[in-house]
């Protein structure tokens, strides 16, 4: 028998990140490397375990691979435990048959039983594709005052940009009266932040309901929402106005890494009482060459940088060589810029190579905002060859 | 190697390093930016294949404890072998334990050593950096049916004082024909302290030297037996550095910052592993400059390092200048000081425009949570 938990997490890492093009070729979006060190997915899990959710489960199911070996036993994020930690979900076979995750709520319907082991009162849906500090407990709380079946995060948005988020329309209290995803005349400013608190009893009902309709997406924001309103289930509006980022994009990726850099994200990843926990790679201290230049920049052990890196984070493993010069780049785990390649406004992903002399992209104010170049995992730049910016390479040139 | 055991004897506290190991034994001296120089002894066995470690402790050994924990980093925390803690027993007298021999620490450990199903032990000192299997060494012993194999490095070896280590000579076909302690001539082939033999043959040399209260295993064992048991030399060509004085700490350090040794420590297939901090990477802000250094992770750097070593967690702040010096953990060095030949242990802060400098061959050492 386990022992019963008042919350637990449920962590949907299955979404296959498609903005992300050749960055989420071979990984789940999840696992995608941030920040020098770290893989979006940290955040989530040390958000839960900094508010004291110790049993996560994770629902995976594009190109689980990588995703899988990096949360290993859940060591990093003290999530090792006799008693929940954190489970790997993928779809599995039942009887004859067996399908995908055909939604949100299809993922965690699937899952009723591994729920339903610990017996909460309270599960809190995450999703594996921002950077944030959170303290769900906070939530959950509020929640719980509120006697709320379902408390749904938000944070403001610009009135002009509302239309490309889920909105949430509400009574003054907070209280939610309609759901419009990516509406032509927002209501409101109030976007949905794709974490939401439910009572689980009232989620379970609403799952089972929900997969009885087959002309059902089986989608938290399109479905199981909207019903619940419908049936005059009290759903709340929870406001956050820290930090929030969504890294769906190969753009918005990129902010989010040179927001890290300078501070601007306002989130102190080594503060002691919020950490954000990794796996640590197993790496001797990075080494910085007699010709080295290093400004504004962040830099991982097992780097070995000989060139002029500027405005740029460089991850573990990756080398820079005598000559060359990155500059307002994401040098992801491993890579290597050969002697005289120059890399600017780009991101270069793990373990791919940019031959000698290669350029990869052009200097920010030389091309358009958004205009970045991007290299795809393992692959190859030979020598000399050029990437333009903006291009996404996604085969060796 | 899965039939063989291994014992460190890790409680190493030399006079010479005083400094530095009045709180800790030689083997738990931070090195290399983020590395202790047990995790070299420990990963060599590990990656050679043992799994199980006994390791002899002393006195002084809370930093060691720290730092390997349940030797899960080394995937020495097992359900079968594993790590092994073996420190003394309460009784025995407290005066002179580092000066008892490894024959008397064995002693102590023999119901551990005697428990094990392993045909062979290695007995392994824990003072020196290297990264190494002992593989090829193990075949070698079996080739030459040896009683006992021992690891010896070759060079010329200048004289130094208190240094108590052993150097062979051999026959043609490698076998010890002669066992010297501290000689002035006849330095070439200097023991690594790396020791291999059957597991039973250790236990019978142990008991011998129990019931005649011999202590040394270097005198009472390599020297009086070297005659009557085949002990073979195997040498080991590749970097290593050991550690006895400051000097050669602070040489050990410094020869990381070479690009061939660095390739041969850390970036060879089998990895060093060390005990996990939850580190950020360092930043670097507009106003560094940084030439011919290794840094760890954690850190701020503002200020001006050159040829240095910089561990976890130090924040070089602006206008501060740190050439040819080692700083430890958490150590701050504030606005406009600067720092020549300087060793700070852990937690040390300099504080603004103050100059210290030292000297190559004699480093000036400032102990852990020092404020100048």
């Amino acid at each position: 028998m386990r022992n019963k938990k008042k919350t637990i997490a449920m962590l949907l890492a299955g979404g296959q990140g498609s903005r992300l093009g050749v960055l989420t070729a071979d990984v789940a979006k999840p696992a995608i490397p941030f920040a020098g060190k770290y893989r979006i997915i940290d955040f989530p899990l040390s958000n839960s375990i900094n508010s004291g959710i110790d049993t996560v489960g994770v629902l995976t199911q594009y190109r689980p691979l990588e995703l899988n070996a990096y949360i290993g036993n859940g060591q990093a994020w003290d999530l090792d435990r006799n008693d929940g930690g954190v489970s790997i979900l993928p779809p599995y076979m039942t009887g004859k048959e067996g399908e995908w995750y055909k939604g949100t709520a299809n993922a965690i319907y699937q899952n009723i039983n591994f729920v339903d082991r610990y017996d909460p009162e309270y599960v809190v849906v995450l999703s594996g594709d921002h950077i944030y500090k959170m303290d769900y407990s906070e939530m959950v709380r509020y929640h719980q005052e509120k006697g709320a079946a379902c408390t749904i995060a938000v944070r403001n948005v610009p009135l002009e940009e509302a239309s490309r988020f889920g909105i949430l329309n509400t009574k003054e209290d907070n209280e939610i009266y309609e759901f419009e995803e990516k509406p032509k005349h927002p209501k409101s400013t109030k976007a949905s932040m794709g974490v939401y608190v439910f009572t689980w009893s009232k989620m379970r009902e609403c799952l089972i309901r929900d997969e009885q309709n087959p002309d059902s997406e089986n989608d938290f924001g399109k479905n199981i929402i909207p019903m619940m309103i419908d049936n005059g289930d009290k759903l709340y509006a929870y406001e956050f106005d820290s930090y929030w980022k969504d890294v769906g994009t190969i753009e918005s990726l990129w902010e989010a890494n040179m927001e890290i850099l300078s501070g601007e994200a306002g989130i102190e990843l080594s503060d002691p009482d919020w950490r954000i926990y990794s796996r640590n790679p197993n790496e001797p201290p990075h080494y910085v060459a007699d010709n080295a230049i290093i400004k504004n920049s962040m830099i991982t052990e097992g780097a070995r940088i000989y060139g002029d890196v500027e405005n740029s984070i460089i991850f573990y493993g990756a080398y820079v060589g005598p000559g060359a010069t990155v500059r307002n780049a994401v040098i992801m785990p491993d890579a290597r810029i050969e002697a005289g390649a120059v890399v600017d406004y780009a991101i270069v992903g793990q373990e791919s190579v940019i031959g000698a002399g290669a350029k990869v992209g052009l200097p920010m104010n030389e091309c358009k905002k958004g205009d970045i170049a991007v290299i795809g995992n393992e692959l190859k730049v030979s020598a000399g060859a050029v990437v333009a910016p903006g291009e996404m390479l996604a085969e060796n040139k | 190697m899965k039939n063989t055991m291994a014992i460190i004897f890790a409680y190493k506290n030399d006079e010479q390093l005083k400094a530095l190991t009045q709180l800790r034994t030689v083997s738990s001296l931070p090195v290399a930016g983020r590395y202790r120089v047990i995790d070299f002894t420990l990963s060599n066995l590990v990656n050679s294949g043992i799994t199980k470690v006994g390791m002899i402790t002393r006195s002084n050994y809370q930093s060691l404890m720290d730092h390997v924990g349940s030797g899960k980093e080394w995937e020495l925390s097992r359900k079968r072998d594993g790590l092994y803690m073996l420190p003394p027993f309460s009784q025995q007298d407290s005066v002179g334990l580092n000066s008892r021999g490894r024959v008397e620490a064995l002693i102590n450990a023999l119901t551990f050593i005697r428990k094990s199903t392993s045909e062979y032990i290695i007995l392994h000192d824990s003072d020196s950096i290297f990264n190494t299997t002992y593989d090829d060494m193990m075949n070698y012993h079996q080739e030459k049916g040896a009683d006992i194999t021992v690891m010896y490095q070759h060079g010329d070896f200048a004289p130094e004082a208190n240094e108590e280590t052993c150097y062979f000579q051999f026959d043609e076909d490698g076998r010890v024909i002669d066992v010297a302690i501290d000689p002035t001539t006849g330095r070439e082939n200097r023991s690594i302290g790396v020791v291999i033999m059957k597991k039973t043959l250790l236990e019978s040399l142990i008991h011998d030297c129990a019931s005649h209260n011999l202590v040394s295993f270097r005198r009472d064992i390599l020297q009086r037996r070297v005659n009557d048991l085949k002990i073979y030399g195997y040498r080991y060509d590749g970097y290593i550095s050991s550690i006895n004085t400051i000097a050669s700490y602070f040489r050990a350090n410094m020869d990381a910052l070479d690009p061939q040794v660095r390739e041969e420590l850390f970036y060879k297939d089998s990895k060093i592993a060390t005990k996990i901090r939850d580190e950020v990477p360092t930043i670097y802000r507009g106003s560094s400059q940084v030439k011919n250094s290794l840094i760890a992770d954690g850190c701020v750097i503002e200020g001006t390092v050159e040829n240095s070593i910089i561990f976890r967690g130090v924040h070089i702040r602006k206008g501060a200048v740190v050439q040819n010096s080692i700083i430890m953990q958490d150590s701050e060095i504030q606005a406009g000081s600067q720092l020549n030949y300087v060793i700070t242990d852990k937690d040390v802060v300099i504080r603004e425009n103050r100059k210290l400098y030292g000297f190559e061959l004699f480093p000036m050492v400032l102990s852990k949570g020092s404020v100048v």
